[in-house]
């Protein structure tokens, strides 16, 4: 079962590849963010407004303005005015301008982007300018707000209206899941995409480690049982350093490679057996041939 | 090298490469210090603090960029080091995304912006321009002739809560009081500020909906226009004309023209994605889309001003002179500033690359 959702996963993932061929012409791998991520990024944003607005108007209410007073409408005084004004401000702002101001930054991200690993692109390769993300930004609005508005009943029911308008809401809100790349009507107008950006740090070199091809000697049959897929696997394995894990893979490559496991040793033999597979691997690869995993 | 006050962290020299017994993690190791100083300045610029990059380092960025990249390439063809080639992928896009990232920030795009760009991308859509002058002109049309042939029209066009007490077979006197202003200024600024983020929404909604081949735009605007068509029926036939057309230009002709070009705007998008001519449909969007973008951010900045002037100088302006006074400079104004300003000589905005 486990097994099907991974390799399903994977699936996923190799559709998500894209190769970018940036303007001096190198091929720049990338993945398309994926649609619960985006969905992910864009709620998470939408708590930072919600609770970021409720946290003003707490600080103004102790601050003494009670809400109460600004809001009876006729008897305003200057202060209270200005309040009116600043929270019709602070709308307006958190409904336009949270957005276009983060993504218009070196990140090219909002924070729940950026939580989530993922930004803005653009599309061609080229430079992601002011005018696309404004652009996507304006759009967003037809597509999060005006739904969410109507769903919520206010004002956008009256009228002319009517059922056809929620349908038609709805097509601008399940854009993304219409098309390959993911893109939201936004991002078509734009010319920009959503792409995976996370940050990786380098990990030590593997076969740095004390070389052990004399204790440890694997044949040609013996390396040729495991492929690419295997090998990334006891890499993690190594790099994670779980004494049990470590015991139990040991345990299934010798009885894969006919082998006497003995204990005590497991992290060596792994070594020995990784830096022996990859430089076998990598040698075939010099060659031409590449083994995907143990099935081909 | 810079003081280290903050604590970022040391390139650390890779172990011995002849330790190494792979002939792809030597490779690696090799290049392991360049990858990392790329990587330094990269995550400087991620967090806008191009001043703690050494003036050695930024002069080599474009060089550790494309090392970084032609390292991916070979490892790729080379190296079976999972965690390596995470790293590199992931160091060359960050890296590519500082190259080609969005190069100015709010404030310089928005002083370019103003000083001839709005107006070069306004001029640039003029066609469409037309086409919703002209269909704005032809829906108020609509809406005068409709109501003027039979009232109940006016019911349907105008809801109640909007109308307000203008509605057929109210006298004249009733009108004219709708159209008068308030002696102190209290109470206005919401009043101004509460328009503007309405209309704003309006405009933004012209020019999202024109993604749909522009048709919903030009449903809206013919909406829009027909209900004050049938208002200024209303006050016409009232014999209050003149002063209805006084009264709505103080700050009509700034919204109503940024209601115009919003609808422009969207029908741009509309039509280049109807007819792309021999771009894909999907690039003909895009390069639409951003010419678009920047005529609707310049909306917006109409739409504060028409929110002060409807907010303001209307109701403490009481005289129908005063008012087309206003309202014609405004037009003047905006017409001279569109037609003329000179299209900025430097490309930090360029849409049409």
């Amino acid at each position: 079962m486990s097994t099907t959702v991974a390799s399903r996963i994977q699936l996923g993932q190799k559709k998500r590849q894209r190769e970018l061929v940036t303007p001096e012409g190198l091929a720049l791998p990338l993945t398309i963010a994926s649609r619960g991520a985006r969905a992910g990024a864009v709620i998470l944003d939408l708590l930072i407004i919600f609770f970021g607005a409720f946290a003003i108007f707490l600080a103004l209410a102790l601050a003494g303005f009670g809400m109460l007073d600004a809001s009876t409408g006729d008897e305003l005084g200057p202060a209270g005015e200005f309040l009116v004004v600043m929270i019709i401000m602070l709308f307006f702002l958190a409904r336009y301008g949270y957005f276009l101001f983060f993504e218009l930054g070196p990140k090219g991200a909002t924070p729940g982007k950026r939580a989530l690993g993922i930004r803005v692109a653009a599309r061609n390769g080229g430079r992601l300018t002011a005018e696309a993300v404004i652009a996507r930004n304006l759009m967003r609005d037809i597509e999060l707000f005006v739904p969410t508005f109507f769903l919520l009943g206010s004002g956008y029911t009256e009228g002319v209206m009517g059922m056809a308008a929620f349908v038609w809401l709805m097509i601008f809100l399940f854009f993304p899941v219409f098309n390959r790349d993911n893109l939201r009507a936004g991002d078509l107008v734009a010319g920009t995409w959503v792409v995976e950006a996370q940050k990786v740090k380098l990990e030590e070199a593997m076969s740095t480690a004390p070389d052990r091809s004399e204790e440890y000697r694997f044949g040609e049959a013996e390396l040729e049982v495991y492929g690419e897929h295997e090998l990334q696997v006891l890499e993690g394995v190594l790099r994670q350093d779980n004494p049990e894990a470590m015991r139990e893979v040991m345990l299934a490559i010798c009885r894969k490679i006919g082998w006497q496991p003995g204990s005590g040793h497991e992290r060596e033999f792994l070594e020995a057996f990784y830096a022996a597979l990859r430089a076998h691997l990598e040698r075939n690869m010099r060659f031409g041939v590449r083994k995907a995993d143990k099935y081909s | 090298m810079a003081l280290n006050l903050f604590g970022h962290n040391e390139i650390n020299p890779p172990a011995a490469i002849t330790a190494a017994t792979l002939r792809s993690d030597r490779f690696r190791l090799q290049r392991e210090v360049d990858w990392q100083r790329l990587e330094q300045i990269v995550e400087a610029l991620e967090k806008n603090r191009p001043g703690r990059i050494d003036d050695d380092d930024l002069l080599e960025l474009p060089v550790l960029y494309r090392k970084a990249a032609s390292s991916l390439a070979v490892a790729r063809e080379t190296s079976l080091d999972a965690a390596t080639l995470a790293y590199l992928d992931s160091l060359v896009r960050r890296a590519w995304f500082q190259v080609y990232g969005p190069r100015t920030g709010l404030f310089a795009w928005l002083r370019h912006f103003l000083l001839g760009g709005w107006s070069a991308s306004v001029r640039d859509i003029w066609l469409d321009i037309c086409i919703a002058l002209f269909v704005m002109v032809a829906g108020t049309a609509v809406g005068w002739i409709l109501v003027a042939n039979d009232r109940e029209w006016y019911f349907s066009l105008v809801s109640p809560g909007m109308a307000g007490g203008r509605q057929p077979g109210a006298s004249a006197e009733e009108l004219a009081e709708t159209l008068k202003g308030t002696e102190d200024a209290e109470g206005l600024t919401v009043f101004a500020a509460y328009l503007f983020s309405n209309n704003t929404g309006v405009c933004i909604l012209a020019f999202a909906l024109g993604f749909c081949f522009g048709v919903p735009t030009l449903l809206l605007l013919v909406y829009n226009m027909a209900l004050l068509g049938a208002m200024l029926w209303l006050f016409a036939d009232a014999g209050l004309g003149v002063d209805f057309a006084g009264w709505l230009s103080v700050h009509g002709t700034t919204e109503l023209f940024a209601i115009l070009l919003s609808g422009a705007a969207g029908m741009h998008i509309g039509r280049s994605m109807a007819f792309p001519g021999k771009q894909s449909v999907l690039a003909a969007a895009a390069s639409a889309g951003r010419r678009a973008a920047q005529v609707m951010a310049g909306c917006v900045i109409m739409l504060v001003i028409a929110g002060l002037l409807e907010g303001y100088a209307r109701q403490l302006v009481p005289t129908t002179a005063g008012r087309f006074a206003i309202g014609g400079a405004m037009l003047f104004f905006w017409i001279t500033y569109f037609a003329f300003a000179p299209r900025p000589r430097d490309h930090v905005g360029e849409a049409r690359s």
